[in-house]
């Protein structure tokens, strides 16, 4: 697995690098202490998503009408989504979570979304965000199902209906799937992303790099990468809604684990 | 062999791994879509456990074409 501080270490000298795009770059010096808490590019993108958030929220439902307006639709099919899900997924029990699940989803649709737009940086084409955002379901999972099932919890990893013998066996590979789940969860997100914006500058590069060569024909041929670009963007725009979707369902998924241990 | 060359035939032997997401894909909406035509009315139900099923598919194609990207342009 890659180190969890790995946030592209080659940062470039040539413009067509695919990977520059992901460079941390500082705003703001601070320090406390040892640590460098600078204020990045990643934090004001993780800023503007937030007050875009709030903003949007904001103003959908400022006047709540029982028939609602076009903003509020919005607003309403959004949470229907979520609830939705989260009664699919976790059980009624489980909108207890609501809240969390809803923030998680929005934050990440945000972060995606806005880095869709050229010149902004995507927050969660680094690997760090994402596995912040995996360990706390991870450890949410782990202290609620404690807090709430008391040792029953550990019957996750003891399932019923399975045959005595090859119980523990089963026990093994639960406990080794559960213990891999924030590396996959995080890794899942980041990937996508990460993979999306590289194939996004891949291409547009071959159509610059097509364009200015010298040869009349392949000037001719740049025609081609440059219409993959445009073909690109709308699909990387629906990884970034499916990305955030699927974040936040198998966040329902494992949360069902702490609300019902045992059965699944 | 010089250790740009293997870089660059790591890459191409990651992007095998891309055969298998394809197939995984392929079949999980092929399979999705033979379901849906026989019972329409049931389709819409199973609208996200097709999307969690094709992302988790998605992921594993996803990471061999990391692999080759780290190959190429971190390594």
């Amino acid at each position: 697995m890659l180190p969890l501080h790995f946030t592209a270490p080659i940062l470039a000298k040539d413009p067509l690098d695919p990977i520059s795009q992901f460079e941390i770059k500082k705003l703001a010096e601070l320090k406390i202490g040892e640590f460098d808490i600078s204020f990045t590019n990643s934090a004001l993108m993780m800023v503007v998503g937030l007050v875009a958030t709030a903003l949007w929220l904001f103003f959908s439902m400022r006047r709540r009408a029982l028939v609602p307006g076009r903003g509020q639709s919005i607003v309403e099919v959004s949470y229907e989504f979520i609830a939705n899900m989260i009664r699919q997924s976790a059980g009624a029990d489980g909108l207890r979570f609501f809240p969390f699940v809803y923030a998680l989803f929005i934050f990440v649709l945000f972060a995606n979304m806005i880095g869709m737009f050229p010149i902004f940086f995507t927050a969660t084409s680094h690997l760090v965000v994402t596995v912040m955002l995996a360990m706390m379901v991870w450890l949410l999972v782990i202290v609620y199902g404690i807090a709430k099932n008391g040792f029953g919890f550990f019957k996750l990893f003891w399932p019923d209906g399975v045959p005595i013998a090859i119980k523990p066996v089963v026990g093994l590979l639960e406990v080794i799937s559960f213990v891999s789940r924030p590396i996959s969860h995080s890794i899942r997100l980041w990937a996508n992303v990460f993979a999306g914006h590289i194939l996004l500058k891949l291409f547009a590069g071959f159509a610059v790099v097509l364009f200015t060569s010298d040869a009349i024909g392949l000037k001719l041929l740049s025609i081609a990468p440059y219409i993959m670009t445009f073909a690109l963007v709308p699909l990387e725009f629906l990884v970034a809604f499916v990305q955030a979707y699927v974040f936040a369902l198998l966040t329902c998924i494992y949360l069902s684990d702490a609300l019902h241990p045992g059965h699944h | 062999m010089e250790a740009e060359a293997a870089k660059f035939i790591g890459a191409g032997l990651a992007c095998i791994g891309m055969a298998g997401a394809g197939i995984g894909v392929g079949n999980l909406f092929g399979s999705f879509l033979s379901g849906a035509l026989r019972n329409p009315s049931a389709a819409p139900g199973q609208f996200s456990n097709l999307i969690f099923g094709f992302a988790v598919t998605e992921a594993l194609g996803i990471f061999s074409f990391l692999v080759a990207l780290i190959l190429l342009f971190v390594a």
